[in-house]
């Protein structure tokens, strides 16, 4: 059986959702780090 | 599951197997952004007008976390009904039925969005509110789409239920629990929702019956839903009222309320008394969209008073 090979069409939405998917992992870092900090300041502020 | 042999569902080809065809946009139009944009501000107005104190920025979150769980029961929604979303022309062209997402993949893709919605909200805000979450997302998935959807006409009553619930959800992220004024919230989404989704069914219903969907005008005709859908006008009105009994919203809730709710009235009335056909479906087709206007009023009414009540 042959290998299946992506149209160019294909691979450039592949691409894409790579893309969104690397974006989206790297805005969840972000939202993480940043409710960290705000939680932690909170809590030092509350004593 | 979805039935890939009938309807217009496109066979899978094997290169299904190696990527899914869909864009970016497909998997957008996966978590039903439109239902999402109720879902976050009904979802908002909880978090902001229940008492107590939570970071703005955690504020963002809990929403955040409602909006990507609603868009995981959309998703979920998709996978399961792709059969008859195929048969009906309002949802042919979603993803699924449409081939650019297989069923597999917006069910990894919906499976995925749920756990992790849940998952955020208990870690970032908490765990009332993250389990409330996964209760919604299991209802409307398990207990709407896959059991009463295809079974009763009062398929949107009880499912209806999922939809009522984000405010209170915001509610729980903020006190951490359940009350009597997060359920007067509730209340006014749950028993507004049948008015709002039989007065769409009127106006669609040969799509339903081409599905094999028991909604109530296909079930129990236009004149028993045009029945049931003022009863129900009638009682939304009447829970319109119950926020101030728990000291939400003053005079402009109460105004808002007494105004819009007759307006809904009035327009509930004339789809019941209205029965020449094409005149019938104006009736029904502006109740659906009153509808909308009406449950944003309310809400944008309690909004505007707890603005009020804190910069004023």
């Amino acid at each position: 059986m042959e290998p299946h090979r992506l149209s160019p069409e294909q691979e450039a939405q592949r691409r894409r959702r790579s893309i969104a998917i690397g974006l989206a992992l790297g805005a969840l870092v972000v939202l993480f780090f940043i409710t960290t900090m705000v939680r932690l300041a909170s809590n030092v502020a509350g004593g | 599951m979805s039935d890939l042999s009938t309807g217009t569902v496109k066979p899978l080809g094997p290169e299904a197997a190696v990527a899914s065809t869909g864009g970016v946009g497909d998997y957008v139009a996966l978590l039903k952004p439109r239902v999402m944009s109720l879902v976050v501000f009904t979802a908002a107005v909880g978090v902001l007008v229940a008492p107590g104190h939570l970071h703005p920025w955690l504020v963002t979150m809990a929403v955040l976390a409602i909006a990507v769980g609603a868009g995981a029961s959309g998703a979920l929604n998709m996978w399961y009904d792709a059969d008859i979303d195929a048969r009906m022309k309002r949802t042919a062209n979603r993803p699924v039925p449409r081939g650019a997402i297989s069923a597999g993949d917006a069910l990894g893709f919906g499976l995925m969005m749920a756990g992790g919605s849940v998952f955020f909200l208990g870690v970032l805000v908490n765990w009332a509110a993250a389990g409330l979450l996964a209760f919604t997302i299991f209802f409307y998935v398990v207990i709407y789409t896959m059991w009463l959807k295809r079974r009763t006409p009062q398929n949107i009553v009880i499912g209806g239920a999922a939809g009522a619930f984000p405010p209170m959800i915001g509610w729980a992220a903020v006190t951490g629990g359940i009350d009597a004024a997060s359920i007067s919230l509730f209340l006014i989404i749950f028993l507004w929702t049948p008015a709002h989704f039989w007065a769409l069914a009127l106006l669609r219903s040969d799509d339903y019956r081409r599905a094999g969907v028991p909604m109530l005008p296909v079930v129990a005709g236009p004149a028993e839903t045009r029945r049931q859908i003022l009863i129900y006008a009638v009682m939304t009105v009447l829970a319109s009222g119950l926020p101030l009994t728990f000291g939400l919203g003053g005079l402009t809730y109460a105004a808002t309320a007494v105004v819009a709710g007759a307006i809904f009235l009035w327009t509930a009335v004339d789809v019941f008394r209205i029965v020449d056909q094409g005149r019938a479906r104006k009736a029904a087709g502006r109740l659906f969209g009153f509808s909308i206007v009406y449950l944003f009023c309310l809400y944008a009414a309690l909004l505007a008073e707890w603005a009020i009540g804190r910069w004023v």
